[in-house]
């Protein structure tokens, strides 16, 4: 197992997690801040990721046809949201099946829309070759996807610390009442954090599916890991979505690069060690 | 081994025999949130059988010290000492069972069961019964009788049956207190236990808490100085974390520094 | 007659017409489903022990439930155990073990962390169905599992089949009556209203919420076993996530805490998941819509809305009861 054997798999490892940061950042802040489970985040990514593909097909550019997917998602989210899921969102149940409901219903319907057959995708013109140092080689685009996210990243923390919204939002994470009674448009917050959940999802659809590609099902295979992100990380923390997912990316590379037959399962390895030793994850606060 | 108070320089077969009677002793207990201080060194020393009223403003920290000597709350430093044993590191339902009960603030009881499930579940907590799985409840019938009967002695027997939920605010705040009792305590933590009632019900309460105090030590905290001073024989009183004034009654209320804390000396 | 003497009259006489529909001349693939109704049904009957009654939202017993199926596949063709009562009790044991590595993880967390934890769970679990193909099969799953003889009789054929699963159900609801009814079952039922007064009396509450999983976990493994042996096949389905969640509806639907309503959510969810993929392509989201209706119109299950609209067709207003304990 020579050089070329670690970074590949690092490397890879890392553009992996980077996808999974789209999907866990949301999943973790809409966790952390309205208690829901949203079972549908990973459904969001795959309709991103076929949005994203069909408008490529009609000639639209790859970044403007990724942006168009997240819109989408969020649009769709955001309806549901408002329409169902607000009313519920001390329930912890209800809500749960609420979004799971409705992935059921948006894997079928991406199902009957674009057909059982997986969509390879192509990485974007300019971003589609490899990059040879020394003997090693790796694609292009795993590199711009983890630069890309990691720039999403920022944003995200940046607009979490520094913009008003984002105090309001970690206000009320830290304390939902305490918030609401200080006069903190605590609903507001909510809206903005689903959107942008939904939207970061569907928006790393196509971003991600040169790596990934696009078929039924592949939802249901990303979940796992996403959630193992939002255990080890931190239910709640955007930090430690970021570090989550670059810890599962690698782990999930290196263990089906090793142990083809358990990948599951060595994310287990993480996830339980959390569960030993730390339950509220590598940055989360004790719930 | 007991922990010592620094100050204490009685002989040794004295200090053995002080230890004997104590039932509860806290040795500096401190409790920060982040930089938040919420009690600062607090020590007491309660004796077996001796009835103690813990008063001082809101935020002074008393639901606090209660959660901590209960074993709800970790201490940030200090020790807690119960029946001679250290029980800083023990956990709340471990407390319990050496004999430590204690009633909350706010009512908190099983709402969607009866009354009589409630004081079951206080009956059998001590007993290996809490363990059987395939004998229906209905077989324990002297469980039940228990039960009924302890309802009979604060005249609650006609709600036997009914949902807690059901029950006026004032029958849940004595059912509260029944619950502690039911688990024949040696110490008994009460806080606040006639909070929100009327006076009739709250006579009612320090009634059955006056009954109930042969050889059961106790620690009240409440705001009604009526019941305080009808019901515990020692105060401590607590300002901002802090140990401002421990001692008799009568002399606590006599202290000039605690009249001004209660701003004007209604003490 | 009292309530109470109704309600066992009741249950018996349905018992009665449980073991007479086969003869009555109900076809083949009704008593396919019935006996599908009943392995649900008992599976399901777990989960509510946990939700209902001990108030635990467990998303991981699809796992527990595929783990007694797996267990019956893999010792039939590997281990070449093939008996009712040892792969029985393999099947159980199997279960429990891992509802007990379960708890240990899940219960570290309370309320929603809890649940995440055994969703991550359930998909651990399902990924190693998935992908350890030298012993599950990976995707294709395991095939060729025989029934074995029950006793002297021997029920390879359905309506054989049927009354193995329709006495099982009736056993493990039996047990689990009692179970809830026992000093124990009061125990859950006090750990799940008010943890914090269950601690306050001196129960250890991470105990009873572990034997709770466990024991949960051995009838899940009673379902599981059955569910091999009804279809002689196992494949990851069974553990999947969505399989969770239909048995987390047909509790729902059935009505949380209510344990004997569970059998009447799982003739419904049997039912429509047998008939809509017969109506319409799109029968996964008209199950979806299905899950969204009920989970927000009907989320005191069957047991409550029946008789309610019951007694609004006959123009009755039903006062409203407390929840039976």
């Amino acid at each position: 197992m020579g050089l070329q054997f670690y970074v590949q798999n690092a490397l890879g490892g890392l553009a992996y997690g980077s996808l999974l940061f789209l999907i866990a950042s949301g999943l973790t802040l809409i966790f952390g801040l309205m208690r829901i489970i949203n079972l549908a985040q990973t459904a969001f990514y795959l309709l991103g990721a076929y949005v994203g593909l069909t408008l490529v097909a009609h000639g639209t550019n790859f970044w403007l046809a990724s942006v168009a997917g997240g819109a989408v998602t969020m649009v769709l989210g955001l309806a549901v949201y408002s329409a169902f899921l607000h009313r519920y969102h001390a329930d912890h149940l209800t809500s749960l099946l609420l979004t799971l409901g409705f992935a059921l219903i948006l894997d079928d319907g991406v199902l009957a829309v674009w057909g059982g057959d997986p969509r390879s995708i192509a990485p974007p013109p300019g971003l589609a070759g490899s990059i040879h140092i020394g003997t090693l080689v790796f694609p292009e685009y795993w590199l711009a996807v983890i630069a890309i996210s990691f720039t999403i990243a920022a944003v995200l923390f940046f607009a979490l610390q520094r913009t008003m919204l984002g105090v309001m939002i970690r206000a009320s994470v830290d304390d939902e009442e305490m918030a609401r009674g200080l006069g903190v448009d605590v609903n507001r917050a909510f809206f903005v954090v689903f959107a942008a959940g939904a939207f970061i999802a569907g928006l790393g659809g196509l971003l991600g599916g040169p790596i990934t590609s696009a078929y039924p099902g592949l939802d249901g295979e990303i979940t796992p890991l996403a959630f193992a992100v939002v255990i080890v990380g931190g239910m709640g923390s955007l930090t430690g979505a970021l570090v989550g997912s670059l810890l599962i990316g690698l782990v999930n590379a290196f263990g089906k690069a090793m142990f083809p037959e358990l990948s599951y399962f060595t994310i287990f390895v993480p996830v339980a060690l959390i569960m030993a030793f730390r339950p509220q994850g590598l940055f989360g606060r004790k719930l | 081994m007991t922990l010592r108070q620094a100050q204490d320089d009685a002989p040794a077969a004295l200090r053995q025999a002080q230890d004997d009677e104590v039932c509860l002793r806290l040795d500096g207990v401190s409790k920060r949130f982040g930089s938040l201080s919420v009690l600062d060194d607090v020590s007491i020393t309660i004796r077996t059988g001796e009835r103690c009223g813990i008063i001082g403003p809101n935020g002074a920290g008393k639901s606090t010290l209660f959660n901590i000597i209960a074993g709800e709350l970790p201490l940030s430093r200090g020790a807690v000492s119960f029946l001679g044993r250290d029980v800083t590191r023990v956990s709340a339902h471990a407390r319990a069972r050496r004999g430590m009960a204690r009633t909350f603030q706010t009512t908190t009881l099983f709402p969607r069961l009866t009354v009589i499930e409630n004081l079951v579940l206080a009956l059998q907590a001590h007993s290996a019964e809490r363990f059987t799985m395939l004998v229906p409840r209905s077989r324990y019938r002297a469980r039940d009788h228990e039960a009924r009967a302890l309802l009979e002695r604060v005249g609650l027997g006609t709600r036997a049956d009914a949902l807690v939920d059901a029950l006026g605010y004032g029958e849940k705040r004595q059912i509260e207190i029944l619950l502690a009792l039911a688990q024949r305590p040696k110490l008994l933590l009460l806080d606040e236990p006639t909070a929100g009632l009327a006076p009739s019900d709250a006579s009612l309460v320090t009634e059955m808490l006056k009954r109930e105090h042969a050889g059961l030590t106790m620690v009240l905290i409440e705001h009604d100085m009526g019941v305080v001073f009808d019901v515990v024989e020692r105060l401590t009183v607590l300002h901002y974390g802090r140990v401002v004034a421990d001692g008799p009654v009568e002399a606590i209320r006599a202290d000039a520094n605690v009249q001004e804390i209660y701003l004007g000396g209604k003490v | 007659m009292s309530v109470g003497r109704r309600w066992i009259v009741a249950a018996a006489a349905g018992f009665v017409v449980a073991l007479l529909l086969p003869r009555l001349g109900v076809p083949t693939f009704y008593v396919s489903l019935l006996t599908q109704t009943w392995i649900f049904a008992i599976v399901a009957m777990s989960l509510d022990l946990l939700v209902g009654f001990t108030g635990l939202v467990n998303f991981s017993q699809a796992a527990l439930f595929g783990v007694g199926a797996y267990a019956v596949a893999i010792g039939a063709t590997r281990f070449h155990v093939t008996a009712f009562v040892p792969v029985m009790a393999l099947g159980i044991v199997c279960a429990m073990v891992t509802a007990a590595i379960f708890g240990l993880v899940a219960l570290r967390s309370e309320g929603v962390g809890f649940i995440i934890i055994t969703i991550a769970l359930n998909e651990i679990v399902w990924g190693l169905a998935y992908q350890w193909v030298s012993v599950s099969g990976g995707d294709n799953g395991i095939t060729g599992i025989v029934r074995p003889h029950v006793g002297p009789f021997d029920v390879s054929e359905n309506t054989g089949y049927y009354y193995v699963c329709l006495v099982s159900f009736a056993i493990c609801l039996v047990l689990l009556l009692v179970l809830v009814r026992s000093p124990f079952g009061l125990v859950l039922k006090g750990v799940r209203e008010t943890p914090r007064r269950m601690r306050a009396l001196g129960y250890n509450v991470w105990l009873y919420r572990y034997l709770a999983m466990t024991i949960s976990g051995g009838f899940a493994g009673v379902a599981g076993v059955l569910f091999a042996w009804y279809n002689q096949f196992v494949g990851p389905v069974a553990l999947s996530l969505d399989q969770s969640t239909q048995i987390l509806i047909i509790v729902i639907l059935g009505g949380i805490g209510t344990l004997y309503g569970q059998v009447f959510g799982a003739l419904v969810v049997v039912f429509l998941s047998n008939e809509l993929s017969a109506v319409t392509q799109r029968w996964e989201m008209v199950l979806g819509v299905i899950y969204f209706a009920v989970v927000m119109y009907a989320p005191g299950g069957l047991v409550v809305l029946v008789p309610r609209l019951w007694n609004r067709l006959l123009g009755r207003r039903m006062p409203v009861t407390a929840e039976e304990s």
